[in-house]
């Protein structure tokens, strides 16, 4: 029997968590049908989600695709069905990509599988995103550079710890109805590898801490840059990430097994530090969200 | 006095038209070709490495090329004795570049465009005073930057031959000077 999954109209990082709940009492080999055909609005995090959700499964998923043609047409134009396709059994028609000149997507589903793959992102976002990020959200052009090199930390750690491939996509949306009023930049970097619990396993933090889970594991290699590696170097690329989100007054947040944390919570937005007892979802994913600067008074 | 330029190497050792250095990886890899290009050079020798056509340069690659290709040249008896100067690096290379040093206790000589050189990474405040007396060159004695430094003579020499041995000044003779044309 085939078990079905609804995307919710509204498909972000938060309304993911309803995917989650929903995949969490079916085993790995159980049939599944993932049905979008209500979804009216994705962000990168939910796309992206999306494909690490069928990477997580032992048996193919189907996919039913957005019945609104506007939505069908942003996720072809996003590269998400390119992928999807590859990953799921395509239960309805997914219309094919066309260009729009739609300049808020900064970067597509993009998959990442090696260093290559992290060349070829950073390259990409700089020809495209440089002048969004000065004109649209006010940027200095040494704070576009910054932004790539959060993107080639995030992409790196995929290949560096996940132990398979995973996604990043980029969007600009305008903000200004909502808190924060003004228009912003969203990163989703997820992947359904080991995540940070299994992957710190080996690690002197784990031998040294009474408690393990995945909110300790969590802590430990995003706030402390622990890694599994014993290097002094190593977990640089979070602190990095850390820094850049912190001085463009940005958020960042951290899912990873059954737990969820928001290291930076900017003063536009609401959130908690940490959820504990999530439902499971295998992998690490990680979203980023620079608003436009706003200038100092 | 010799000048490698990293863009170079950054596409030599990937063999693709990179511009940035990113991923730990790639950084490995120009670290390698680079250590392959100095131990070809003359003892004593100052590298310039060049990094005025890099783009992006990200932590996990700079620790990989930039730290590690450091460490060695600074431990008690290193492999060979030559000096490494950076030049070329943007604002953004070099606040990376810090923090990779800073996390291993490191520091290395850097040339502005302004064609001044300064000190980055881990030094104390009296590290950076006398640096600074060494760098205003000639070669000087210990006495003597002591002196000007307003520090007993056996602590400054300790503090002159830990920059030495770290590779941040030349030390000849009874004398500690800048490295090369840099300074």
């Amino acid at each position: 029997m085939t078990a079905v999954i609804t995307v919710p109209a509204s498909l972000d990082e938060s309304n993911f968590e309803s995917v989650v709940e929903q995949l969490a009492p079916l085993p790995a080999d159980a049939k599944i049908l993932v049905d979008a055909r209500h979804c009216r609005f994705a962000t990168p995090y939910g796309l992206t989600a999306l494909l690490c959700l069928a990477q997580s499964r032992a048996e193919r998923p189907d996919f039913a695709p957005p019945e609104d043609d506007s939505t069908a047409s942003y996720w072809a134009r996003s590269s998400f069905f390119r992928y999807a396709e590859e990953l799921y059994t395509m239960r309805g028609a997914t219309p094919r990509p066309r260009a729009s000149g739609d300049s808020d997507v900064l970067l597509e589903v993009t998959p990442v599988a090696k260093s290559e793959d992290v060349h070829a992102i950073v390259g990409r976002i700089q020809d495209k995103a440089t002048q969004i990020l000065t004109t649209k959200l006010d940027l200095e052009p040494r704070a576009t550079m910054g932004f790539a090199m959060t993107l080639s930390e995030a992409c790196s750690n995929i290949i560096e710890h996940a132990g398979r491939g995973g996604w990043v996509m980029v969007q600009r949306y305008n903000w200004s109805k909502r808190r924060v009023g003004r228009d912003v930049v969203q990163i989703a970097v997820c992947d359904a590898g080991i995540g940070f619990r299994r992957s710190l396993e080996q690690s002197r933090a784990r031998a040294l801490s009474e408690r393990w889970d995945d909110a300790i594991a969590l802590e430990t290699g995003v706030m402390q840059g622990v890694s599994r590696f014993g290097d002094p170097g190593r977990g640089q690329g979070l602190k990095g990430i850390r820094g850049y989100v912190h001085r463009f007054d940005g958020k960042l947040t951290v899912r990873s097994g059954t737990a969820r944390i928001a290291p930076i919570i900017p003063e536009w937005d609401e959130d908690v530090p940490r959820r504990d007892d999530l439902a499971p979802f295998a992998g690490t994913q990680l979203q980023v969200i620079i608003p436009k600067r706003v200038p100092a008074p | 006095m010799t000048h490698i330029d990293v863009h170079s190497a950054l596409q030599a050792s990937t063999a693709l038209p990179y511009h940035d250095l990113v991923t730990r990886r790639t950084g490995a890899a120009v670290r390698t070709l680079i250590e392959h290009q100095l131990a070809g050079l003359k003892d004593g020798t100052v590298a310039f490495l060049d990094f005025s056509r890099i783009g992006v340069l990200d932590r996990s690659c700079a620790d990989e090329f930039v730290a590690k290709l450091m460490l060695p040249r600074t431990s008690d008896h290193p492999a060979r004795d030559g000096y490494v100067v950076f030049h070329g690096v943007n604002e953004m290379h070099l606040e990376t570049i810090e923090s990779v040093l800073h996390a291993h206790g490191l520091a290395l000589v850097v040339q502005f465009p302004d064609g001044a050189a300064h000190l980055v990474g881990a030094v104390s405040e009296t590290e950076r005073q006398l640096w600074d007396l060494v760098m205003r060159g000639p070669a000087r004695h210990v006495e003597a930057l002591a002196e000007a430094a307003g520090l007993p003579a056996d602590h400054t020499r300790a503090l002159l031959d830990s920059l030495a041995r770290r590779r941040l000044v030349r030390h000849d003779d009874d004398t500690y000077r800048p490295l090369g044309a840099a300074a």
